[in-house]
C-alpha cells in the first residue's frame, strides 16, 4: 500500500511536471502580454525594455526553468495584470470555486440518485418518462445557455412582476422570491476561508450558479443510477430476495441501490475534478469570484503568470483525486489488497 | 426526514413571498465590464482604470461633462515664457488621510510618473524641468513651446509624498520586481470620493470625502457607491433589468431596444471620441498576403479610392451598428476638431471603385488578407465581414483573420506590423489632432512618431505640419495647419476612415447623470432620486 502511494505520488509529480511544461508551450501562441499591460501611448522603447525584464525573450526553456524553480519554492509571481502575487490571488479565489463545485456536487447527487432510482423502478411511468425528456435540456443545452435562462427568469422576470394578492388575505410579492443575477451575496471570513455559507444572501446567490453547474452531472448520475438499477434488479440474489419474500422497500433500497452505487462513486470522484475545472462558463455567467473566472480573464489578458498556477492548480486536484479514488479501490474492492503471491486457489 | 425536509422548504419558499418587497436602497450601484487592474495611478494608461482613479484622486486641472478644461488641484495658471509654464495650487486642499497638498506632492509625483514601472510617461514628455518656487506654485519648463502641455494632465494624478513613501509606494508597482506595492490596493486622494474596501474582479466600496475642497459645489448626493465588474454582457442587462444594479455601460447594441423598452430603464447614447478606420500597408514593395506578386496595389492611390468607395459606412451604421455610429470623413472625433465640418467622406461608388482598380491593372480584382480584431471595439468582427461582402462586390476577394485583441494586436503593431489590410480605432488621449497626427499619420520613425501608422503611409509635407503643430500657440494658424494635414491625407486616401463609435450608458430611470464622450464615467454628476 505505501509502496503504491509512492509510486502514485512519483506520477502525479510527473503529471504536473508536463501539465506545466504544455502550457508553457501553449502560452506562445496566446498573445503578448506587453500589448496588454501598457496603455496606447507607451513608446516601442519601453514595451522592448518591459518584455525584456519580464524575460519574455528568453529562449522558452529558460523561462521554464526558471518558472519550476519560483513554483517548487512557492512563487508563483506576481499578476501582470494586477500586480499582486498570484500565490494570494489563487487562494482568495480557491473558497468560491471549491463551495460552489461542492453544492453543485451535493446538488446533483441528492437529486440525481432518487430520480435515477425512481425511473429505473417504474420503466413506464408517465413521471419516469418526464424525467428522462427533462433530463435531455441537461445534456444538450450549453451551460452559458442554462444559467442565462435562469437569469432572466428569477432574476429580471421575478423582479419585475406585480404582486399577486390571494382572496384579500394576504399578497405574495414575486420579488422576494427574485434571486441575484451575479455575485456572491454577503460573504463571511472565517480565518482566510470567505464562506458565503452562512448568510441568506449567499445561499441564495448559490443557488442558481450551482444548479447551473450541477444539471450536466445531475442527469449523468440519473441516467447512471437507471441502467444500474435495471441491471441489478435482474440478478440472481435480487430474485432471491424477493424468494424470501422482502418488503420490496427493503429490496430496492437495501440490496439494488446499495450495489449500484460502486460505480456512482467512482464516476463523482472523477467529476468533482471536471465540476471544478469546468465551473470557469458559470463562474463568467454569474460573474462568480472563483478561480475560473479569474483565469478565463486571464486568457484574455495574457497573463501567464495566472494561466500557468490555475492549470497547476487543477492538475493537482485531478491527481490528489484520482489518488484517492485509486485509494478507494483498495478499501472497496479486497482483490487488490491481497499481494499477488498471497492469493489462494479461489482467487 | 424526506417529509419534513419537504415541509421545511415549502415553508421557507411561503415566507420568502410573504415577505415585504425588498426597501430602496440609499447606495448607487454600478457595474462596467471589467475591473480597473490596479489603484496605483500611475501604472496603467488606460481609460476605465484612469476613470475609475478619477473619482479618488485628481489631477492639477479636471475636465467637466463637455470636455472643457477646468481647475482641479490648480487654481491657475499662466505661461511665463514659452516654455515655462506657471501653475497655482489651490490652498486648504487635504488628502483623505489629513495631510496638505503641496507643491512637494507635485515634484514627487512627477518623479513616480517617470519611474521605472509608470505608464504615464508621456504625461510628462517635453519637460525637462519641474521647479518649486514655492509652497503653492510650481513652474514646469519644455523643451519647446508646447500650447497643449496641459492637456491630458486630468488623468495625471497627484499622490501624497508623505504617505506614499511611508507605506513603500514611492515609485510605481513594478512586476519584475516581485513584490507588491502598496499602492495597488491602497488609495489617498483628494478627489471627492475614498476607498472604502476593493475585492479585485469582485466588488469597489467608495463613500463621498466629506473634506473635499469643492464639497460646496458638489453635484451628487450619494452616500455609497458600490462598483462590481460584470463580464458578461446578458447578465449586466439583466441585473440592470432586475434593478440589481442601477447603471452599467457598455449597453451591447443588440439589448438597447431591450433596455429602452422597460420602463424602468433606459439608454444614454452618445457619439465617443474613438475613430473607427481601415489601413492599408503602404510600406512594403509587396503585400504579405495577397496573390499580387513582385508589387504593392495600395501603393496605387487608384487602388485606395477603390477601396474607399466600395465601403457602404452608412450600411454599417444602420445594420451592424444599429444607428449607434456617426460615419466619419477624418480621422479625429469632429468635437475635437474645429474645422471638422469642412470635411465630407468620399462617396459610396462601387461602379467607380471597379473602374478605378480596372486602371490601376486589377479588372478583375486581386486577393488580399485582412486582420481584425474581435473583442476591442463596438461589433469589430461584424464590421470586418461587412467589409470583406462590400469589396468582394467590386471584385476583390478578402481573407479575413479575425482574432482576440491579444493576439491582433501582437501582430500588427510595430515591430512585427505582420498585416497588409487591418481595421483600428483610436481615440487620441489628449483630446487634440496632434496626438492624430503624430501617432496615426506621420511616417514611423524611432523616436516614437507613427508608432500606430501600421500601413506606414508617408506624406513629407504632413510630416512637417505635425512638428509644426505641436509649437504653434495661435489657435488660427495651428487649426489651418491641422486642416492642411487631414486634407492632404485625404486626398491621398490614405485611410479609409468609417465611423464614430458611440457609447451606450444603461441606467434606471431615477438616476441623472452626465455623459462624457470620452468614455469616462464621473460618480461626482451621479444623483438618486
Amino acid at each position: 500500500m505505501v509502496a503504491f502511494i509512492i509510486r502514485r505520488f512519483i506520477q502525479s509529480l510527473f503529471v504536473m511536471f508536463v501539465v506545466a511544461l504544455v502550457s508553457f508551450a501553449m502560452f506562445q501562441f496566446i498573445g503578448d502580454p506587453v500589448n496588454q499591460m501598457v496603455g496606447i501611448e507607451t513608446s516601442l522603447a519601453e514595451r522592448a525594455a518591459l518584455r525584456e525584464r519580464l524575460g519574455l525573450n528568453d529562449p522558452i526553456y529558460v523561462q521554464f526553468w526558471h518558472y519550476i524553480v519560483n513554483a517548487v519554492s512557492g512563487d508563483f509571481g506576481l499578476s501582470y495584470q494586477h500586480k499582486r502575487p498570484v500565490a494570494d490571488m489563487l487562494l482568495e479565489r480557491l473558497p468560491a470555486t471549491l463551495e460552489l463545485s461542492l453544492v453543485s456536487a451535493l446538488f446533483s447527487l441528492i437529486v440525481g440518485i432518487p430520480m435515477g432510482v425512481y425511473t429505473g423502478l417504474n420503466r413506464d411511468g408517465f413521471l419516469a418518462k418526464l424525467f428522462l425528456t427533462i433530463s435531455l435540456i441537461g445534456i444538450s443545452l450549453p451551460t452559458f445557455l442554462i444559467g442565462i435562462l435562469l437569469i432572466f427568469v428569477f432574476s429580471v422576470m421575478m423582479a419585475n412582476a406585480p404582486p399577486i394578492p390571494v382572496f384579500d388575505l394576504f399578497t405574495i410579492y414575486p420579488s422576494a422570491l427574485q434571486l441575484p443575477s451575479f455575485g456572491r451575496g454577503t460573504t463571511v471570513d472565517i480565518g482566510s476561508w470567505r464562506t458565503g455559507l452562512l448568510t441568506t444572501d449567499g445561499l441564495k446567490a448559490l443557488i442558481m450558479p450551482s444548479i447551473t453547474l450541477g444539471l450536466f452531472q445531475l442527469t449523468l448520475i440519473m441516467r447512471l443510477v437507471r441502467s444500474e438499477m435495471l441491471e441489478v434488479l435482474r440478478t440472481d440474489y435480487i430474485k432471491f430476495a424477493r424468494a424470501r419474500g422482502l418488503a420490496n422497500r427493503a429490496i430496492n433500497f437495501g440490496h439494488a441501490l446499495k450495489n449500484t452505487l460502486v460505480p456512482v462513486i467512482t464516476i463523482t470522484g472523477l467529476q468533482v475534478g471536471s465540476i471544478i475545472a469546468f465551473a470557469i462558463i458559470t463562474e463568467t455567467v454569474f460573474q462568480w469570484p472563483g478561480m475560473g473566472q479569474m483565469f478565463l480573464l486571464a486568457v484574455q489578458n495574457v497573463d501567464i503568470p495566472i494561466m500557468a498556477a490555475y492549470l497547476m492548480l487543477i492538475a493537482f486536484f485531478f491527481v490528489v483525486i484520482n489518488l484517492i479514488v485509486d485509494m478507494l479501490y483498495y478499501v472497496v474492492d479486497p482483490r487488490l489488497r491481497v499481494d499477488a503471491g498471497k492469493v489462494s486457489g479461489h482467487g | 426526514m424526506r417529509k419534513t425536509l419537504m415541509a421545511a422548504m415549502a415553508a421557507a419558499v411561503v415566507a420568502g413571498a410573504l415577505a415585504s418587497p425588498p426597501a430602496e436602497a440609499k447606495t448607487f450601484r454600478w457595474a462596467f465590464q471589467g475591473d480597473a487592474q490596479a489603484l496605483d495611478p500611475h501604472s496603467l494608461n488606460e481609460t476605465f482604470t484612469l476613470g475609475l482613479l478619477g473619482n479618488v484622486y485628481e489631477g492639477l486641472i479636471r475636465r467637466d461633462p463637455e470636455l472643457k478644461i477646468e481647475p482641479a488641484l490648480a487654481e491657475s495658471w499662466e505661461i511665463v515664457e514659452p516654455t515655462r509654464w506657471r501653475f497655482h495650487l489651490r490652498k486648504g486642499v487635504k488628502f483623505h488621510n489629513g495631510n496638505d497638498f503641496t507643491a512637494d506632492d507635485v515634484l514627487f509625483t512627477a518623479a513616480r510618473t517617470r519611474a521605472d514601472g509608470s505608464d504615464l510617461k508621456t504625461r510628462l514628455a517635453g519637460v525637462t524641468d519641474i521647479i518649486k518656487v514655492d509652497d503653492h506654485t510650481v513652474d514646469f519648463v519644455t523643451d519647446a513651446p508646447n500650447p497643449i502641455l496641459h492637456y491630458e494632465w486630468a488623468t495625471w494624478y497627484i499622490m501624497d509624498k508623505e504617505w506614499a513613501e511611508a507605506n513603500n509606494a514611492g515609485s510605481p508597482t513594478d512586476v519584475t520586481g516581485g513584490k507588491e506595492n502598496f499602492a495597488t490596493r491602497n488609495t489617498n486622494g483628494t478627489g471627492p470620493f475614498m476607498l472604502v474596501s476593493r475585492e479585485t474582479d469582485v466588488k469597489t466600496v467608495l463613500k463621498p470625502y466629506d473634506g473635499w475642497w469643492d464639497a460646496a459645489n458638489k453635484k451628487h448626493n450619494l452616500t455609497e457607491v458600490v462598483f462590481t465588474p460584470i463580464g458578461s454582457d446578458s447578465t449586466r442587462v439583466a441585473a440592470l433589468l432586475s434593478g440589481e444594479i442601477d447603471m452599467m455601460y457598455p449597453v451591447p447594441v443588440q439589448d438597447m431596444n431591450r433596455l429602452e423598452g422597460d420602463a424602468n430603464t433606459s439608454v444614454l447614447a452618445g457619439p465617443e471620441l474613438r475613430t473607427i478606420f481601415l489601413g492599408m500597408d503602404q510600406e512594403l514593395d509587396e503585400l504579405q498576403y495577397s496573390n499580387v506578386k513582385g508589387k504593392n496595389p495600395f501603393k496605387d492611390k487608384r487602388v485606395r479610392e477603390a477601396f474607399y468607395r466600395a465601403v457602404d459606412v452608412n450600411a454599417i451604421q444602420k445594420k451592424i451598428m444599429r444607428g449607434l455610429s456617426e460615419p466619419s470623413a477624418i480621422m479625429i472625433s469632429p468635437f475635437l476638431f474645429s474645422r471638422s465640418a469642412e470635411f465630407k467622406r468620399l462617396e459610396h461608388n462601387p461602379e467607380m471603385s471597379k473602374k478605378l482598380l480596372a486602371e490601376a491593372g486589377y479588372p478583375n480584382g486581386f486577393e488580399v488578407g485582412m486582420d481584425c480584431p474581435n473583442n476591442r471595439y463596438v461589433n469589430d468582427e461584424k464590421i470586418c465581414q461587412a467589409v470583406v461582402a462590400m469589396l468582394a462586390k467590386v471584385g476583390v476577394k478578402v481573407d479575413l483573420l479575425a482574432q482576440p485583441k491579444a493576439q491582433y494586436f501582437a501582430k500588427i503593431l510595430r515591430p512585427k506590423r505582420d498585416t497588409s489590410f487591418y481595421l483600428l480605432g483610436w481615440t487620441p488621449g489628449s483630446f487634440d489632432s496632434w496626438n492624430v497626427l503624430y501617432n496615426i499619420i506621420a511616417t514611423p520613425a524611432d523616436d516614437g512618431r507613427g508608432k500606430f501608422n501600421v500601413g506606414g503611409y508617408s506624406n513629407a509635407r504632413i510630416d512637417e505640419l505635425t512638428t509644426q503643430v505641436l509649437s504653434e500657440t495661435d489657435a488660427t494658424k495651428r487649426d489651418a495647419m491641422i486642416h492642411e494635414a487631414f486634407k492632404l491625407l485625404d486626398d491621398d486616401r490614405g485611410y479609409i476612415p468609417l465611423h464614430q463609435q458611440g457609447l451606450a450608458w444603461g441606467k434606471r430611470s431615477n438616476i441623472e447623470l452626465a455623459q462624457r464622450a470620452d468614455n469616462q464615467f464621473m460618480l461626482y454628476y451621479v444623483n438618486v432620486k
